[in-house]
């Protein structure tokens, strides 16, 4: 008897169970976010979670968001894309380099749920990929430092090794280099992508060697704090304004603006119009923001560098223009020639000028 | 490579704040684990006194305040880990592991409203006259107060344990906690004490973190001291002299590898960043007279 009842429950909650929850579950669109950092650290991840909340604006009640933070690149990113897609989230966005293979691999399992993979370079019929040109913004960044430093030694903190930072490395260095011939850039790899303690230390050791500019690829402001604690250091926001670090040491910022682009591809899938893409925009698109340039840099420079970025962002200037030599001296671009987009998505050497080895 | 640019006495200098954070942490846990409990709770405990002193010396303004707020949270946390161990007798390392999930995600609530908000700021003290001694001076007499209170402490951990009745108390319910248990010696109450000091030593450790190293708040902020500091231990079998060592050499490993990087020589980071525990391995092979404390992982009962 108590079987039966049993089983009859059970029977009904399955019919409750196929019916009901897909009737409820399509109601809303879901659109999932896997973020490396946690959503305050006021660089890379907060932006990202700033772009979800514009989703959530824009739509209201007809999304609904959902977000992992602190993602380990590696399997455990695995095991929450998938979560995400079995709760029946319709679009995922993987918010880092790290993640690609890994999306490509959830993205196999569940080919009717979207995926946005951010600064890889891999696709499938539901894998896209977008990314924004840091390297604009790291080109005005590089301007400025080489007007400013005293030094003519630039600190640079790295995360890892791959062509989105080596990219904005050499970026900055050849716009250091142009306004600044004896400027001089020291590398520092911290391995990480938000480590607030080894940031700092990072920051402090470059000090120590004489850096007087110190610009990050590293998500933290733990940076900006030291510099600060230093004195008569400048830095630059990452990813986001940092403006509580405003006029010095921070004196001028790349800001990362997701938001028109998560919401132009969630209404894509609203409207099942969305197709696999890659989508690469700079400053004319306004994906890459110039943070205010403060009163600590002088007026002409100011002025420069604010030409420069519009220079850039009306198309007229490429950070890369040559003539450019690699670091072994070869040539890459002739004179007046400009970089194509397959040379720097897979930039893997250092301009002639960088001192160092790229860690392989 | 150009590593001239290395400035030996300013990275030894920051040798000794590198190494503070887990210089408190270790001889915290060191204490406790001579009193023969396993704490594993060591980052859970740091980042939770990170947390408590952040929001306490941005209220008060106070890092001092701060710092003392980080002990009580530090010691409050390790409070329940005692409760649990000392008197329900749950497995140690479990419940230790536990402690530091769990504080991981308690920082993370206490501290939302508090992130990407500035500490007050914590000067350094130039010690005068010693401080202008020529090489020495800039190394050792130049730091920020917490540095001295780190070595004062491994100091006074060193003559409790050696050299005073109460400390002799401590090692023999860590030694064999029956024996002391029969000559009347309260095993819990020594035990608890212990871990209470483990707690607010860790956390004033994380509160270096996020007070003085970094200094701001951020989720996870402490990335793997606590184990350090754990490995640092056993690296010093449980001594407090070879326990400043270890700490300098291990926080002196994460400030050399960005030294070598920025003078342009590449070392892969991966075995630096391993180092501590081979290290720590290799004492446990070579020095076999680093005995652990016999009662250490034990659970007691007066009635076994």
């Amino acid at each position: 008897m108590k079987r039966r009842t049993l089983l009859a429950t059970g029977v009904a909650a399955a019919a409750l169970v196929a019916t009901g929850l897909p009737a409820l579950a399509q109601d809303k669109t879901k659109v999932g976010f896997v973020f490396v950092g946690p959503v305050g650290d006021g660089g890379w991840t907060y932006e990202h979670n700033q772009g979800r909340l514009a989703i959530e604006e824009e739509f209201g009640d007809a999304v609904e968001t959902v977000f992992v933070e602190s993602v380990p690149e590696g399997p455990d990113a695995v095991r929450v894309m998938q979560q995400m897609a079995l709760d029946g989230a319709d679009l995922i966005f993987t918010t880092s380099f790290g993640y690609m293979d890994q999306t490509m691999e959830v993205a196999a399992k569940f080919p009717d749920v979207k995926f946005e993979h951010a600064t890889g370079f891999k696709t499938a019929d539901n894998v896209s990929t977008y990314s924004a040109r840091f390297y604009e913004g790291r080109a005005v960044q590089g301007h400025i430092a080489g007007n400013l430093t005293k030094s003519n030694v630039i600190g640079y903190i790295g995360s890892f090794p791959i062509p989105e930072v080596v990219r904005g490395i050499n970026a900055s260095f050849l716009a250091a280099k142009a306004v600044n011939p004896d400027v001089q850039f020291k590398i520092v790899w911290a391995y990480t992508w938000f480590d607030p303690a080894k940031e700092a230390e990072a920051a402090n050791v470059l000090i120590e060697q004489g850096a007087d500019v110190i610009l990050q690829h590293t998500d933290s402001t733990a940076p900006q704090a030291a510099a600060q604690a230093a004195g008569n250091v400048y830095t630059f926001g990452q990813a986001s304004d940092m403006a509580e670090y405003a006029p010095m040491p921070r004196v001028s910022s790349i800001i990362d603006n997701w938001g028109p682009y998560y919401v132009e591809r969630t209404k894509a899938v609203m409207d099942g119009t969305w197709e696999t893409q890659q989508v690469w925009e700079g400053i004319g698109d306004g994906m890459v923001g110039i943070g205010d340039i403060t009163d600590a840099v002088p007026a002409e420079v100011k002025a420069s560098a604010e030409a420069l970025r519009d220079a850039i962002a009306a198309g007229e200037t490429h950070p890369f223009t040559g003539p450019v030599n690699k670091q072994d001296g070869s040539v890459w671009l002739a004179d007046g020639e400009t970089a194509d987009d397959g040379t720097l998505l897979g930039m893997n050497f250092y301009v002639e000028g960088i001192e160092g080895d790229i860690p392989q | 490579m150009d590593l001239s640019s290395i400035n030996p006495i300013l990275l030894l200098a920051s040798l000794m704040v590198a190494a503070t954070p887990i210089l408190l942490a270790a001889i915290g846990e060191l204490v406790v684990e001579r009193a023969g409990v396993l704490n594993l709770g060591v980052e859970g405990m740091m980042i939770t006194g990170a947390v408590c002193g952040f929001i306490i010396a941005v209220a008060t303004g106070s890092p001092w305040l701060g710092f003392v707020g980080a002990a009580i949270g530090g010691a409050m946390l390790s409070l329940l880990f005692g409760v649990l161990t000392q008197f329900l007798l749950s497995n140690q390392v479990a419940t230790g592991l536990a402690l530091t999930l769990f504080g991981l995600g308690l920082s993370a609530l206490m501290g939302q409203n508090y992130l990407g908000i500035r500490a007050p700021a914590f000067p350094d003290i130039h010690v005068p006259l010693l401080g202008d001694i020529p090489v020495i001076g800039p190394i050792v007499f130049q730091h920020d107060p917490m540095v001295y209170v780190g070595l004062f402490i491994v100091a006074a951990v060193w003559w409790f344990l050696n050299r005073t009745r109460a400390g002799l108390v401590l090692r023999a319910v860590g030694e064999n906690h029956d024996a002391a248990h029969a000559l009347g010696y309260h095993v819990r109450q020594t035990r608890l004490l212990a871990i209470m000091f483990g707690g607010a030593c860790a956390g004033l450790g994380g509160a270096y973190l996020s007070l003085v190293r970094v200094p701001q708040w951020t989720e996870g902020m402490t990335a793997g001291a606590g184990w350090i500091a754990l490995a640092i231990v056993v690296f010093a079998s449980w001594r407090p002299g070879r326990l400043l060592l270890g700490a300098y050499i291990f926080g002196g490993v994460t400030v050399l590898q960005l030294n070598l990087q920025a003078a342009g020589l590449a070392v892969p980071v991966e075995y630096l960043s391993m180092s501590p525990y081979l290290a720590t391995i290799a004492v446990l092979v070579i020095m076999s007279a680093g005995r652990a404390p016999g009662s250490l992982g034990r659970i007691f009962h007066a009635a076994r």
